[in-house]
């Protein structure tokens, strides 16, 4: 079993591939882990996941700079099934359009618009430091809408879990939010539908928590 | 609800960790990838390296360092230390490093802050500023390890920073740093109250209550502190568990996962 982490110069992936590493060790398959930029590869894997840091337009201009990777992501995910997972960026580029910097179009998997969050204030304004500031920048509650979903398996209301992020994934169709968080006012924290999961977080940098989900992830067949 | 970050900063110079007093008298204080490991057991929640090595070859030894605790810690990873190029920025994302902290070359090139934001995206751009009180209401940033003064104000600084894509200010005290009589509030809080990124407070933490002074008084979002975790005077553990007492967010130990 093979595992693509597909690279499109978005940045750190070596913190990605070396939690998704540690998590296929532990299993007795030993699953192996690829970072690649060829599509060839990505249309081989048996699971892909796309991180992506920075901005929606860079991450999609990434992708569309390697000829044929749009396709082979398309393929995989879309028309053979192979479970996917988007990470921050990553999977805000499942959505139909972002409004990061402009107006973008994205892969249109999972209908939704990406908007910059607007956190409203809380009532206690000695914790100033810990609302309204953009990013929404650290570790955060989960609440489960889908706790049943293998992707969340082992995982409960107030798990905590490290945001980065100033923009926000909303979504069309409320069946397709997995998780979602509160930061003055609710911020989408996974989506997914059929072999399609999104995490705003970052399961590579949220210990325990985000190791599990790694692991779901890996043992996931949709 | 958001929760307020505690950020064990290593001092790191020529690959080894040092203890920082005043920005002098240096004091061995041992190995950073297995110091961090004990701070990811601990329940930290970031990590910061300061990378303090005097020269550019010894500076090398910092991707090594960064790339070993990026194999063993799954947390966030903040390093600064002598980052002045798009090329020393690259190499610490790429060695494993999730943001990078930028000091003199903020001071002296506000637009290598630009052009690194717009690169790399401003979620990776951390701005540190040393500051000093002048007076009442005034404090001014220094530079060099905090050796050289450059008359320019400190809040007004932080706001043009994030201006130019700063995603969070590292903001330290040079009045207090080293001196356990807490953080600077009211730097912290003027500064905080300047810009809506997310401020670290630094310089001066000696107990928890220092701590829940920063977040709650001076409005940080994390505080980072260094001697009174180094050497076992509190636990990250008790620091939360207090700050939680105190009425502060915080995220508390969670059970094994796997």
């Amino acid at each position: 079993m093979t595992i693509a982490i597909v690279d499109y110069g978005s940045g750190n992936l070596r913190s990605a591939a070396k939690a998704f590493e540690q998590v296929a060790n532990e299993r007795t398959n030993t699953p192996q882990v690829c970072v690649t930029a060829e599509p060839d590869i990505v249309a081989a894997a048996d699971h892909i996941v796309l991180p992506g840091v920075g901005s929606f337009a860079d991450c999609r201009a990434g992708i569309n700079a390697i000829p044929g990777m749009l396709t082979a992501l398309n393929e995989s995910a879309c028309v053979r099934g192979r479970p996917f997972l988007g990470i921050c960026v990553g999977m805000q580029l499942m959505a139909t359009t972002s409004l990061e910097n402009g107006q973008h179009r994205g892969f249109g998997w999972i209908t939704g618009v990406v908007r910059q969050l607007a956190p409203k204030p809380l009532e206690d304004d000695h914790l100033d430091g810990l609302a309204c500031r953009l990013p929404h920048m650290g570790w955060n509650q989960l609440l489960l809408d889908q706790p049943k979903q293998p992707i969340l398996h082992g995982l409960s209301d107030g798990d905590h879990v490290y945001f980065v992020h100033s923009y926000g994934f909303q979504c069309d169709n409320s069946e397709d939010v997995l998780a979602h968080s509160d930061y003055g006012g609710t911020v989408v924290a996974a989506i997914g539908r059929d072999n399609l999961v999104g995490t705003q977080f970052h399961p590579e940098k949220s210990q325990e928590t985000g190791l599990r989900l790694i692991s779901n992830f890996l043992r996931w067949r949709p | 609800m958001l929760k307020a970050r505690i950020i064990p900063c290593l001092d790191v110079r020529d690959g080894r960790v040092v203890k920082g007093i005043n920005f002098t008298n240096l004091v061995d204080a041992g190995e950073p990838v297995a110091q961090a490991k004990l701070y990811d057991a601990e329940g930290a929640d970031e990590l910061c390296f300061l990378d303090i090595s005097a020269s550019h070859e010894n500076r090398e030894t910092i991707y090594d360092v960064v790339e070993r605790t990026a194999e063993a810690c799954f947390m966030p990873l903040t390093v600064g230390g002598g980052v002045s190029t798009i090329e020393h920025v690259r190499k610490l994302l790429l060695a494993g490093a999730d943001k990078v902290s930028i000091n003199t070359a903020a001071v002296a090139n506000p637009d290598f802050v630009a052009s690194a934001a717009t690169k790399f995206g401003s979620q990776c751009i951390v701005v540190a500023i040393d500051a000093k009180q002048t007076s009442a209401q005034t404090w001014e940033i220094f530079t060099h390890g905090g050796r050289r003064c450059t008359g320019i104000d400190a809040v007004t600084f932080a706001r043009q920073m994030v201006d130019f894509g700063a995603g969070e200010i590292l903001l330290t005290s040079m009045d207090r740093d080293g001196t356990k009589q807490g953080f600077d509030l009211t730097l912290t809080r003027a500064v905080a109250n300047a810009v809506d990124v997310p401020i670290i407070a630094s310089g001066g933490a000696g107990t928890v209550d220092h701590l829940t002074a920063g977040i709650r008084e001076g409005h940080a979002s994390a505080v980072l502190a260094a001697s009174i975790f180094h050497f076992g005077e509190i636990s990250i553990q008790t620091a939360k568990t207090s700050m939680s007492r105190a009425g502060i967010p915080m995220r508390l130990k969670e059970k094994q996962k796997r």
